[in-house]
């Protein structure tokens, strides 16, 4: 790639994505400060006097509690107020994005589908150095496809087990899917380590892989080197 | 290449001017603050509203459970500084009224002698933790209907000697038939350390709102405040 006469910008992210993608970094991150905060009061799974053997290494047994920075809210009441209430702009903004997706037709390129598994792998390869050259792609790789479609199924289970567990009565039926009011908390509990962890590789990748993307999901313009083949 | 590394800068100028009042929000477990705070209480009123409106059925029953199922605690929990008890249990009443035809004192006996019912339920802190326990008591709909509340009665206010401690209800709740004045804990009496004499009992919503150590039930038309509802937590705490 090097010597190549620097490319025009091509346009990447429609308004729409970029503004509901920096919307959901802010409202996810106030969702889990105040669910650490609410989380404390409680540190356990299970019954009371019934704790679970589930894998939490964030138990009061052998855990302190979260540091004050990473909490929103500053007391139990606090943290559920805040809670319920980003709850609704961080739904919302998953629906307007899913809706955009879906009348805007962009959900092909990023929807992974059974034919992107073979990709995926070559992907792998690449990134282990198993693989020397970059395997084509369209505007996003096949294992970005099955990132960015995982995700969106992670908003989904921690949208869902949240109503479950605010409601767990008048919402019965989602609890009894997800196992249980205990194990629901659970789920929705791991689905925060889940997005932890998406958003430290995300953005890993982003500045070692491909930091021209970074202005791309800014100013919605594109100028690296890997532009849109779709 | 030389472009490669002039991009990356200008990036993280950009990250650093967007998570920069992402953090700050997120930092030092704020709690909003008097500017927000209100703003906050304003949508969990919107939340009660939702929840009692759409998301509340007035016949969905809580599963109940086996008493096999019960758990072994049940933290006792009262904010006196020592546990509450009557000086002479045999003059306690229960004082029904506000907007009703029929404002009622009942003593223990009385309210013995209406039909009772028993489940075990489980029991949901708004702390996070769950217990299977079982309540015997009178439906609240039943000493309702003995009482005859007028039309305008939106709210029930419920008051202890607890130092105080209340609750305010929205009657869709309280009428629901599995919300009862529980007089019974895991087949014995009520004791101190569970709101004896007579305890609120619900599985329809969070242990906070559920008064223990009860003196009087009292039908209103506006929305009374509660002890822990006044200091910031939800004030329906419907499940």
């Amino acid at each position: 790639m090097t010597g190549e006469a620097p490319r025009a910008p091509v346009r990447r992210h429609h308004l729409v994505v970029r503004v509901t993608h920096w919307l959901t970094a802010v409202l996810l991150a106030g969702m889990i400060g105040s669910g650490l905060q609410i989380y404390m009061a409680f540190p356990h799974f299970g019954e009371k006097g019934k704790v679970y053997a589930l894998l939490n290494p964030f138990d009061s047994n052998q855990f302190s509690g979260f540091p004050e920075w990473s909490r929103l809210g500053g007391w139990l009441a606090g943290g559920l107020n805040w809670h319920f209430a980003l709850a609704w702009p961080f739904v919302l903004t998953g629906l307007v994005y899913l809706a955009y997706m879906a009348v805007s037709g962009e959900w092909r390129s990023l929807l992974f589908r059974p034919r992107d598994v073979r990709p995926a792998v070559q992907m792998q390869l690449y990134y282990l150095r198993l693989r020397r050259d970059h395997p084509p792609q369209g505007k996003h790789n096949a294992l970005q496809k099955a990132a960015y479609t995982s995700i969106v199924l992670l908003g989904g289970l921690a949208v869902l087990t949240g109503f479950a567990i605010y409601k767990p009565v008048q919402l019965g039926w989602l609890v009894s899917a997800f196992g249980g009011f205990e194990l629901t908390r659970y789920w929705h509990f791991l689905s925060v380590w889940l997005f932890v962890a998406f958003t430290v590789v995300h953005v890993l990748l982003v500045l070692l892989v491909d930091p021209a993307s970074l202005r791309a999901i800014v100013t919605g313009r594109y100028r690296g080197r890997f532009p849109s083949h779709d | 290449m030389t472009d490669r590394l002039s991009l990356p800068r200008r990036d993280f100028l950009r990250l650093g001017v967007l998570a920069g009042p992402a953090s700050l929000v997120a930092a030092c477990g704020w709690d909003g603050g008097s500017l927000l705070r209100p703003r906050l209480s304003a949508i969990s009123r919107i939340n009660d509203w939702v929840g009692e409106h759409i998301v509340l059925s007035s016949d969905r029953l809580a599963p109940t459970y086996p008493s096999t199922a019960r758990s072994g605690v049940m933290p006792p929990y009262f904010i006196s500084r020592t546990l509450p008890r009557l000086e002479r249990p045999e003059e306690w009443t229960l004082h029904v009224g506000g907007m009703v035809r029929k404002p009622t004192r009942f003593t223990a006996v009385a309210l013995g002698a209406l039909p009772a019912v028993t489940y075990t339920v489980k029991h949901h802190c708004v702390e996070g933790w769950t217990a299977v326990a079982s309540w015997t008591g009178v439906p609240l709909a039943t000493v309702a209907a003995l009482v005859e509340p007028a039309s305008g009665a939106r709210y029930l206010r419920f008051d202890s000697f607890d130092s105080g401690y209340s609750n305010g209800w929205d009657l869709k709740s309280a009428m629901h038939p599995q919300t009862i004045l529980a007089y019974a804990f895991n087949d014995r009496p009520l004791m101190p350390d569970h709101g004896a004499p007579l305890r609120l009992y619900s599985p329809i919503k969070l242990g906070y709102k559920l008064t223990k150590y009860l003196t009087a039930v009292t039908f209103t038309d506006e929305r009374p405040g509660g002890y822990w509802e006044d200091r910031g937590y939800p004030w329906l705490g419907g499940i």
